[in-house]
């Protein structure tokens, strides 16, 4: 019973914190870029207008077009109940792995590319094409990073890797930290941030999220905005579970809860400070840069795998 | 002078003004080979434009303006009303053919020679067969429709994609249509549609008294060239009373000028980077440019010093106090800027981004006939203020900057001299600013004739020719090198990719309102 009130507490606490992390995150590049943040809120209260707003679909478009705002929200919700970031062992956990995971934010990225294809306008399809030409090259490097920690852990179960990683306690493992640089550039690429991506751009030729997103608007605009700050912080807890696993405690633990929390709270804000520096210093990659970039990422992955087989750790 | 073989096709008076400027009336026979001349003595187009004399002289009359290297030579022709029609120039500078196609469209002469017969700046806002710069045009009928069958180059392969980007656009810029051709991403053909901004600015200047409207509206063509334009215009009317100006106040124009410079160069400069998708520059550059901005506003009286500059003079005078809390302004500008240059010149993202992207060889430049910031960053050195100075830059010895690359990166370099050239040029005329009036009354009784003002204006050379009757604007054309660059942006982009285009565009920053009029 409180294994089911943990996953639903989980699935909650992510799709409805989601746009706070997002809005930090925001709020921390205002402030690093001298100017006056318009407060950690901002992104419930677009939300908030969205939702209230007429959704209008573009002319010529399928049913694929209507579908996949919710399509879209539902994958990631599912990855919210399966990820462990409250606790380990919940009921979920076991519906799908790692590599079944990353199918289902696969998933999610299907239905986008096909509903911004389906929309036909040049820059739809422009992003549709740089997205897969990302995604393609990203996917390879997300599984060479998740597979090294399930060869520590011997499991492709998130739950599994996680118990496991956290009772090694603070044993530097060169593997891991190969997979953890990996999982780091992939992150910023999967969730259209700089260098790979500029989420704050105006600019409809050099997009490659937004531009799949210009067709939408009211409340499938705000289920696509909301789905991508989900996702981010999915990322996010992955990278936190299988890098900084400390805090997450099997479901029968219930009273270490209020420390997990505390533990998630600093991790999720060292996660927006680390980002926003990030995506401060960095410049956009030129477009055709970018492969080299996820390429880098899949070679820092394939390097920890090797190092697990030579080093054994 | 022009040179002798120049000479032999028409008389070249000069004309009784600061500005070297020499103008001959040629037979419709020399029209090309006059050009031609001065593309072989190293001159460019400047301008080429038109009115309708049919009353006073029985025709067209065309005018062109190029710039040579003993200064500007107009040359203009009288075309028969009966056929219309003049050669044109567009195979010697190939800057021409935009101003011959819109040439027709406002006055209904066409240049022959040329296969594209395509409208330029008319849309759908008044018919084909109506030209609104002759003088019966009805102005009924107006509406505000943009064209739709417009042809484009047609695709040349089944596999290239075509991309239409605008009119309007996702961010806050002014309206223009680019048709992208692309194989992927790689850019293989653009083509720019314009006049979406066109608000009839020659045929609103007609009959406006000089002082107050054709100031007011001068003033307006291109905002971030107000200072510019407003100077322009105020030399050539200044030309046609032949007034002499009081020394101040050209010393304070020059002031607004180098300022509207600096606003323009800082604000450019923070949105490139931005472009590259790091905002710390735009955010740093913003702030250096709203305490210009702030500046200005505090001590000439507007923000971004519109109808500072008047005919007869300007419309403000600056204390000690002022004058030394500029210099203030000045230092702490340079200071800030200085390390913002040494920031951005370590970013190795940000030089990633631009070098090498979007470039304009020098001998393309040279074929283009570029100015402005864009020329000089192709290595074509031309200045107005370094080799036409009026006062007060004659004594001023003001420093061109100039690089070979041509790349957005280049571009970004000029604009960093510029801005502490131009920080230079602040802090000596507020030193040596001399005493005296700073307006001086017009005397515009039956003022007759025709003037010419050349201001070099931070996008490049602005030209303005005006023809006065009865104390009273007749005709009058201002000119934005945004028609000579916009040609130039369509091959930069060749070969780039379609996301770099933004970056590259914003490297030019050239004027919609200025090109459209």
């Amino acid at each position: 019973m409180t294994a089911l009130l943990l996953e639903v507490a989980q699935v909650l606490l992510v799709a409805f914190l989601a746009p706070l992390f997002a809005g930090l995150l925001r709020a921390l590049r205002a402030i690093l870029q001298n100017r006056r943040p318009a407060g950690c809120w901002q992104n419930y209260r677009d939300l908030y207008r969205l939702f209230h707003k007429e959704s209008l679909q573009a002319e010529g478009t399928s049913w694929l077009f209507r579908f996949a705002p919710y399509g879209i929200f539902g994958a990631f919700c599912l990855a919210a109940g399966i990820i462990p970031i409250l606790a380990t062992g919940l009921p979920l956990a076991p519906t799908a792995d790692v590599i079944a995971l990353v199918g289902l934010f696969a998933l999610a990225r299907v239905f986008q590319v096909l509903a911004a294809m389906d929309t036909g306008t040049p820059f739809a399809t422009l992003g549709a094409h740089r997205e897969m030409l990302i995604a393609g090259l990203a996917e390879p490097a997300l599984l060479a990073a998740l597979f090294t920690a399930s060869l520590l852990s011997r499991s492709t179960s998130l739950s599994v890797i996680v118990t496991h990683l956290e009772q090694l306690r603070f044993a530097l493992h060169p593997s891991m930290v190969f997979a953890a640089a990996a999982f780091f550039m992939v992150l910023l690429a999967e969730n259209a941030r700089i260098p790979v991506d500029n989420p704050a751009t105006h600019l409809e030729l050099t997009m490659i999220h937004e531009a799949m997103l210009l067709e939408y608007s009211g409340r499938h605009l705000a289920l696509m905005e909301w789905g991508a700050q989900i996702k981010l912080v999915l990322y996010v807890a992955i990278g936190i579970a299988l890098f900084l696993p400390w805090g997450i405690v099997p479901t029968a633990e219930i009273a270490a809860l209020p420390l997990t929390l505390l533990a998630l709270l600093l991790k999720f804000a060292a996660a927006a400070l680390i980002l926003a520096l990030v995506e401060t210093l960095l410049a956009k990659l030129r477009l055709f840069r970018a492969p080299e970039f996820m390429a880098t990422a899949f070679l820092l992955g394939v390097i920890g795998l090797l190092s697990f087989f030579m080093l054994g750790a | 002078m022009p040179n002798p073989s120049l000479r032999v096709l028409a008389t070249f008076r000069h004309w009784g003004t600061a500005l070297p400027v020499w103008s001959g009336r040629l037979r419709k026979e020399y029209w090309p080979l006059a050009a031609q001349n001065i593309r072989a003595q190293g001159g460019r187009l400047l301008a080429l434009w038109g009115e309708d004399r049919r009353t006073t002289e029985a025709g067209y009359l065309v005018h062109a303006a190029f710039l040579s290297e003993t200064g500007i030579v107009r040359t203009e022709m009288i075309v028969d009303p009966a056929t219309a029609a003049y050669p044109s120039l567009a195979a010697i500078f190939p800057g021409a053919l935009r101003m011959e196609r819109a040439l027709y469209d406002l006055l209904g002469i066409r240049a022959t020679g040329v296969n594209d017969t395509r409208p330029w700046l008319r849309h759908a806002a008044w018919p084909a067969d109506q030209f609104p710069l002759r003088t019966d045009f009805s102005g009924e009928g107006l509406d505000i429709a943009a064209d739709r069958d417009y042809t484009f180059l047609p695709a040349s392969s089944p596999d290239t994609h075509e991309i239409p980007v605008g009119p309007i656009h996702a961010g806050i810029i002014e309206p223009g249509h680019f048709r992208f051709q692309v194989l992927g991403e790689e850019i293989l053909h653009l083509e720019e549609r314009f006049g979406y901004t066109h608000k009839g600015v020659e045929r609103l200047f007609q009959g406006l008294d000089v002082a107050a409207g054709g100031a007011h509206l001068a003033g307006r063509i291109s905002g971030d060239s107000t200072v510019a334009y407003a100077w322009s215009y105020a030399q050539a009317v200044e030309q046609i009373i032949s007034m002499q100006m009081p020394e101040r106040a050209q010393w304070l124009r020059a002031l607004c000028l180098e300022r509207e410079r600096l606003a323009n160069h800082l604000g450019d400069l923070g949105a490139i980077g931005n472009d590259a998708g790091l905002a710390f520059a735009l955010t740093q550059f913003q702030a250096l440019k709203e305490d210009l901005l702030r500046e200005n506003q505090h001590y000439f009286g507007h923000r971004y010093l519109m109808d500072r500059v008047l005919p007869g003079g300007v419309a403000f005078d600056l204390t000690a106090a002022a004058i030394a809390a500029l210099q203030g302004g000045g230092q702490a500008l340079k200071t800030a800027v200085g390390r913002l240059q040494e920031i951005l010149a370590e970013h190795g993202g940000l030089r990633d981004r631009v070098v090498q992207l979007g470039v304009i060889s020098p001998e393309r430049a040279a074929h283009l006939g570029l100015m402005g910031v864009a020329g000089r960053a192709s290595g074509q050195a031309w200045d107005l203020r370094v080799q036409f100075p009026h006062i007060p830059y004659d004594q001023l010895q003001v420093r061109m900057a100039t690089a070979t690359e041509g790349d957005v990166a280049a571009r970004m370099a000029v604009r960093f001299l510029e801005i502490s050239e131009s920080l230079r040029l602040q802090e000596e005329i507020l030193q040596k600013l001399p005493d005296g009036n700073i307006y001086h009354p017009l005397d515009l009784r039956d003022a007759a004739g025709e003037g010419v003002g050349w201001v070099e204006g931070w996008r490049g050379e602005i030209f303005f020719w005006l023809r006065m009757e009865q104390g009273n604007i007749r005709h009058c054309r201002p000119q934005d090198p945004s028609w000579t660059l916009w040609p130039a942006l369509e091959e930069a982009v060749l070969r780039d990719i379609v996301a770099d285009f933004p970056l590259i565009n914003k490297s030019f920053n050239l004027s919609y309102s200025g090109h459209d009029l």
